[in-house]
């Protein structure tokens, strides 16, 4: 929690460093753009991207809405239309333009989105996984062995055909469990929207909003580990 | 703002283009049409482009390039298996090919650059402007080091490159420009040595690009490699003549599996005939679009593969495609057509010509960026995933494939040994597993202060351009110093290099324009040599004799300057006889005027 408010204060102090306009030195009031000389203003490194696109920070988002300000951004910084600017406009145009694309492709899809959600509200890069989910342990292990022993066998035998049925079957469970853990992403994005949306600022609401970060961390990774199984899978049968 | 002119160098052919008052416009000189075979060929008076040179493809191979696209960015390793199939000598010098042209040899980038300023020129004079600005396209599947070798050469032409765009997408800016047309469109584009698919999305002026892939080696000069080698074979069989090892010959050969594989697109049969050396007689054979396409059918083949691996990274399926559209002179064979339409499920487009559609993008893209035309955008992805060498040999990836440029990825390095003063920063591009797999880009070090080990915390920031090409910048974050980095391209000259060949290409410049000046003047020669040949056998009796034998005297005259080297003679001597002839000429007119007065109209006789 420590590390959160310490964010904040920082965000404070840049914003503060960014109410100059960086060519004019004038306030700035405008958004992207200075009020007086009309020129383009980096992009705060410490805006999240909801805020670039002007969206909330829920996990259901209309993703019309983010196109539709993709393009409009877009227009207002991609480098073509800062051909006959300064080279420090051009340098500008170019970090924005490469910031939106990154703020862009991560909204865009649910799985990112919500992964850098995660990050900004509980301060932690994502887990990464190098042993298989408790309840997955038993199978796994059993697949990797299923998988060695393939890739050691003589492909034409009918050992091969018979493990690669075997792993053909192993890869839907897994989809299939990919699936539920979808689902129940899919609730949780839900639940944290919800009391996003209330608001409220009581210590039974914290608990819920530690408890739905946590869940969501663990099956955000739980996920990974079993895709990054599912491809490799995939990839040995192909 | 000057006007920025739009380029496609192609590997067959190349053309300039301008946007003429919100319309795209192609720029043919006044003899020649407007695309300029992308040949090159050293004559006895210098360096000679586009059709005068394709005729020296038979006459002189060993000194004619072609297809010189083909080795841009590229090594003489990664060649190898082609070397066999072209005349000229190849070497290599610092990981850049070198073509042994005479005495010298040039650098791919100085090859094309000749190209270039042969388009420059035609769009000079054009306009009557100099031109110094250009928007230059490039195969979509193009890598760095291959996008920086056109840009070297842009620069080696004198020509600021504004942007350099892919070949698709500016296919796309000419169609979305014509027909307002909005969805999800595919350009597949088969050209003379380079395939491309692009997926796009237009949308109120928006052109996204979805996904992009591709095999730089694959296109018409595959096809015309299959034929030759049937050819040959049929030759071998039927002569017992082996005409691999005669150089002209096998252009020759070349040219006529080339034809004939045009000729089928539209007949179902055709005959090759061609003249065997020393007198040994003549080979012919009949070639039917059947064997042709069986021929080519693997290599047709080989272009879907890419198709289907753009629409997985698109997240398409071949029925969200709205429009297909055709570009390439090689999308002409009807097998191509077939087969991109049975994959899409949808009738291909082909409403602009092929082979300028290319170019017309490329100067709509220059019509934006000099202010023109506002409401269009180009969003473009880099083809190929980035990413740099770790530990093992493995290639971490950074920037992925297909994602929207300008694309930037930060990583932050330290240093594993105390007082440490350097970490070695491998560039690496493609999608495989290990470094060696991968294309590698180049290599730089990275310089720390010397502190304990792991204290130095540097954060280098790799940057795509909107041109697809790298840059990177190291910012030392304990002092916020940032550090200018020298790179080396591991497949490409270094800046030392391509200023030395500006350098070089102005003290040749004079040379180029002589060569030049005579090529014009002798060509002027000629015309003027025919007109008045014609006009002697149809008016010499209007005029008295001692008047036609001067004007043979200084017919013969012109006739010996324009074997020389020296412009001004041709130019004069072509003067003499202008001036020997005006009797001719009015003789002429009269008697044509005498004819319109006895009932015909003038516009009959003339
Ligand atoms: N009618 C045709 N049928 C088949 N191939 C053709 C036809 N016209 C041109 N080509 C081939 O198209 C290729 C050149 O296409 P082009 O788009 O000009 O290439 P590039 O863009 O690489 O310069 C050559 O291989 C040529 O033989
Ligand atoms: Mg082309």
């Amino acid at each position: 929690m420590n590390g959160h408010t310490h964010h904040t204060d920082d965000r404070r102090e840049l914003q503060m460093a960014r109410s100059m306009c960086c060519h004019c030195q004038s306030e700035m009031a405008g958004e992207y753009f200075c009020d007086r000389c009309v020129k383009v203003q980096p992009v705060s490194k410490d805006l999240d991207y909801f805020s670039c696109f002007g969206l909330p920070r829920r996990l259901a988002i209309d993703t019309q809405v983010l196109e539709a300000k993709f393009y409009e951004l877009s227009r207002a910084f991609h480098p073509d239309f800062y051909q006959n600017k300064s080279d420090a406009e051009q340098s500008i145009s170019l970090g924005n333009s490469a910031m939106l694309n990154t703020a862009y492709r991560t909204l865009r899809d649910p799985i990112q989105r919500a992964e850098y959600l995660l990050d900004l509200e509980a301060g932690a890069v994502k887990d990464i996984r190098t042993s298989p989910p408790a309840d997955l342990f038993e199978e796994i292990l059993e697949l990797q062995e299923t998988l060695d022993e393939f890739r050691e066998s003589d492909r034409s035998s009918q050992h091969a055909a018979t493990l690669r049925a075997k792993l053909h079957t192993d890869r839907t469970n897994l989809e299939e469990r990919q699936r539920d853990m979808e689902a129940r992403l899919q609730q949780l994005f839900g639940r944290w929207d919800a009391l996003q949306d209330r608001g409220e600022a009581t210590e039974q609401a914290r608990a819920e909003r530690t408890l739905i970060l946590k869940d969501m961390r663990d099956i955000l990774s739980n996920r990974t580990y079993v895709k990054n199984i599912v491809n490799d899978l995939v990839a040995t049968i192909a | 703002m000057t006007r920025i002119v739009g380029i496609d160098l192609g590997t067959t052919n190349s053309l300039v283009a301008y946007m003429d008052k919100g319309t795209p416009c192609v720029i043919s000189s006044r003899h020649e049409r407007a695309m300029v075979p992308s040949v090159v060929a050293l004559t006895d008076n210098g360096l000679i482009v586009g059709d005068p040179a394709k005729e020296h493809l038979t006459r002189n191979p060993e000194r004619t390039v072609y297809s010189v696209k083909r080795f841009m960015g590229k090594s003489l390793a990664d060649v190898q298996s082609e070397l066999a199939y072209f005349p000229y000598t190849l070497t290599e010098k610092g990981g850049v090919i070198r073509i042994q042209l005479g005495e010298k040899s040039y650098s791919p980038p100085q090859i094309s650059a000749m190209i270039l300023k042969e388009l420059k020129l035609r769009a000079e004079a054009f306009l009557g402007e100099s031109i110094t600005k250009a928007v230059i396209t490039v195969p979509a599947y193009f890598n760095d080091s291959q996008r920086q070798a056109t840009k070297d050469a842009g620069m080696i032409a004198g020509l600021e490159v504004l942007r350099i765009i892919n070949e698709p997408t500016a296919a796309s800016l000419a169609y979305g420009l014509q027909e307002k047309t909005q969805g999800t469109i595919v350009v597949y584009d088969l050209g003379g040595g380079t395939f491309d698919i692009s997926i796009l999305k237009l949308k109120n002026g928006i052109f996204e690009v979805l996904a992009t892939n591709g095999d730089t080696h694959l296109g018409g000069d595959d096809f015309d490699q299959l034929i030759t080698d049937l050819l040959l074979k049929d030759i071998r069989a039927q002569h017992g003549l082996d005409l691999s090892t005669h150089p002209d010959h096998m252009q020759a050969v070349r040219l006529q599996a080339e034809g004939a594989k045009i000729r089928l697109s539209e007949t179902l049969k055709t005959t090759v005939s061609l003249d065997l050396p020393d007198g040994q007689g003549r080979f012919t054979r009949e070639l039917t679009r059947d064997q042709l396409e069986a021929l080519c059918s693997p290599l047709v083949e080989r272009s879907l593969g890419p198709c289907r691996l753009a629409l997985k990274d698109s997240g398409l399926n071949p029925t969200d495609i709205d429009e297909v559209v055709l570009v390439g002179g090689a999308t002409r064979m009807p097998l191509v057509r077939q087969r991109v339409q049975a994959l899409f499920g949808k009738e291909p487009h082909c409403d602009l010509n092929p082979d300028e559609v290319v170019a017309l993008g490329a100067a709509v893209q220059a019509d934006i960026l000099s202010g023109g035309t506002t409401d269009m955008l180009l969003l473009d992805v880099t083809p190929l995933s980035l990413g740099i060498e770790t530990m093992g040999g493995v290639m971490s990836s950074l920037i992925r494939r297909n994602t929207t440029i300008p694309a930037s990825a930060k990583e932050m390095f330290t240093t594993y040994v105390d007082g440490q003063t350097g970490v070695d920063i491998h560039i690496l591009q493609g999608e495989r597993e290990l470094a060696k797999d991968n294309r590698s880009l180049a290599r730089f070090r990275l310089k720390v202060p010397p502190l304990p080990a792991g204290v130095p915390r540097i954060e280098v920031t790799f940057l795509i351009d909107a041109n697809g090409i790298l840059n990177v910048m190291a910012k030392d974050m304990r002092t916020g110093e940032t550090q200018s980095i020298e790179v080396k391209p591991s497949y490409g000259l270094s800046d030392q290099e391509v200023e030395r060949m500006i350098e070089d290409s102005f003290k040749f410049a004079a040379d180029d324009v002589s060569a030049r000046k005579v090529i014009e003047a002798r060509l002027d020669a000629g015309a003027l040599i025919t007109t008045t040949e014609k006009s002697l056998a149809d008016g010499g009796h209007l005029v008295p004799a001692e008047e036609v034998a001067k004007i043979r005297t200084a017919l013969s005259a012109l006739a010996s300057a324009k074997e020389g080297t020296d412009p001004r003679a041709i130019r004069g001597r072509m003067a003499d006889l202008e001036h020997a002839a005006k009797g001719l000429t009015v003789a002429m007119l009269d008697d044509s005027l005498k004819q319109g007065l006895q009932g015909k109209k003038i516009s009959d006789v003339t």
